[in-house]
């Protein structure tokens, strides 16, 4: 989708701001989050293209405006809710009980006792590689131009990189679809490439001199191309 | 704070807790997740395994020559099992920088958590259509004469940077060189300097 995730080549955010000696964690909520968003991945509430593609379902100011792990929190509320997993009314609830008593641990509000058969959640692999007998129909050194589309699901092909010429630069075997597995329609596995791109394809009279962006990209995104 | 970390409202704190209740009382959370979370990315990874794969790059020229061509391969000898890991290298003709301009991919086994910066929208958006300006305001001037190779993370594939080795430090051993490597040196917002330099 055409959202304000897609952030390559905007203007207007600044210069970048380092923090030193930052911390892995600036307050406990955002590891609680991280913990959350990989136990729903772990146990197979959602995968990670349907992850990210929540995320950018966001409001796009809020998406704008928040920190980055109340993006997750954003994200997987969201997830978990359409899953089923939970209902918006006793998030709502909750929410409105912990509003009234901050500093409480989420274990006040527990009806009964904790399930017993939960001991440790098993981590999350990420793993998009599938093993298939698609032949890539690139290879190295090949002339591609990427399609010009505007989907309203989700896509890794950024906006700034549509209908765009470039040169394929390393195959890396087939991964899963993001395009297909964020809706719910499959991994649909396809070929993986790196393609580079010349500045000057992307950015025209306004990029920078001798510089290159290389992005991965699947093979539907592609078609065959003259050189740039 | 800064725009990096605008105020979390109180709401935010609440509704973090309410499907922190919610996750535990439906068994998808395990009470102990949080604690391990914190644990893991804490205490047992940051840029650690990174910088020390660099430092043996730097001083095996084999393994530099598998940790370029191979990099699941090259860090299986530090017990690491990654898959999707690419690692290119600068030269003098070529610096390279990594970004992901549609979420915030990055190479957490070997990097640790990615730092705010990284995240957030300046980073982002600037990375891929004015790097070399960018890396300026940053203090890392990369002439025109220097290709400028930006990776922008749009698969499942990751990338590390290997930094050039600074001048001065032929005499160091491997462990002695790791301590020099820093994390921004492995995306490619900065060089690592040397020991004389490094603060």
């Amino acid at each position: 989708m055409d959202g304000v995730h897609d952030l390559g080549g905007h203007h207007g955010f600044g210069p970048v701001e380092r923090e030193e000696n930052e911390p892995t964690f600036h307050a406990s909520w955002e590891a609680t989050v991280l913990a959350m968003m990989r136990a729903g991945g772990a146990r197979g509430v959602y995968n990670i293209d349907e992850f990210r593609h929540a995320i950018e379902r966001m409001a796009p100011a809020h998406y704008l405006r928040a920190p980055y792990y109340e993006k997750w929190l954003d994200g997987i509320a969201r997830l978990f809710v359409e899953k089923g997993v939970v209902s918006a009314e006793d998030l709502a609830a909750r929410t409105a009980f912990f509003g009234d008593r901050p500093g409480e641990p989420a274990t006040a509000a527990l009806r009964g006792s904790l399930p017993e058969r939960v001991l440790s959640n098993p981590g999350w692999v990420q793993d998009a590689i599938r093993p298939g007998d698609t032949p890539p129909r690139y290879a190295p050194g090949d002339a591609v131009r990427t399609r010009d589309f505007h989907p309203h699901g989700h896509t890794r092909l950024p906006r700034y990189a549509r209908g765009k010429r470039g040169v394929i630069a390393r195959v890396h075997g087939v991964h899963v679809f993001p395009d297909t597995n964020a809706h719910g329609l499959g991994e649909a596995p396809q070929p993986l490439y790196s393609v580079a791109f010349e500045a000057r394809e992307l950015w025209g009279e306004s990029a920078e001199p001798n510089q290159r962006v290389h992005l991965d990209l699947w093979e539907s995104y592609l078609l065959p191309g003259s050189q740039p | 704070m800064g725009k990096n970390h605008p105020t979390v409202d109180r709401y935010v704190v609440s509704r973090v807790r309410a499907l922190e209740s919610l996750l535990l009382e439906k068994g998808i959370l395990a009470p102990d997740a949080v604690d391990r979370v914190i644990q893991r990315y804490e205490s047992d990874t940051g840029p650690m395994l990174g910088a020390r794969a660099v430092a043996r790059a730097w001083t095996d020229p084999g393994y530099k020559e598998l940790l370029l061509a191979d990099a699941t391969a090259a860090l299986q000898q530090f017990g690491l099992d990654y898959q999707m890991l690419v690692v290119v290298e600068n030269t003098p003709a070529v610096h390279n920088l990594v970004v992901c301009t549609l979420c915030s991919c990055y190479p957490w086994p070997v990097l640790g958590l990615p730092p705010t910066w990284y995240k957030m929208p300046a980073y982002r958006s600037r990375a891929v259509s004015e790097p070399r300006k960018l890396l300026g305001e940053l203090g890392l001037d990369v002439p025109p004469s220097r290709e400028l190779r930006v990776w922008d993370s749009s698969a499942e594939m990751r990338y590390m940077v290997l930094p050039e080795r600074p001048a001065g430090t032929e005499r160091l051993a491997e462990a002695d060189l790791v301590p020099l490597i820093t994390r921004d040196a492995l995306i490619g917002v900065a060089e690592v300097a040397p020991p004389a330099a490094a603060r």
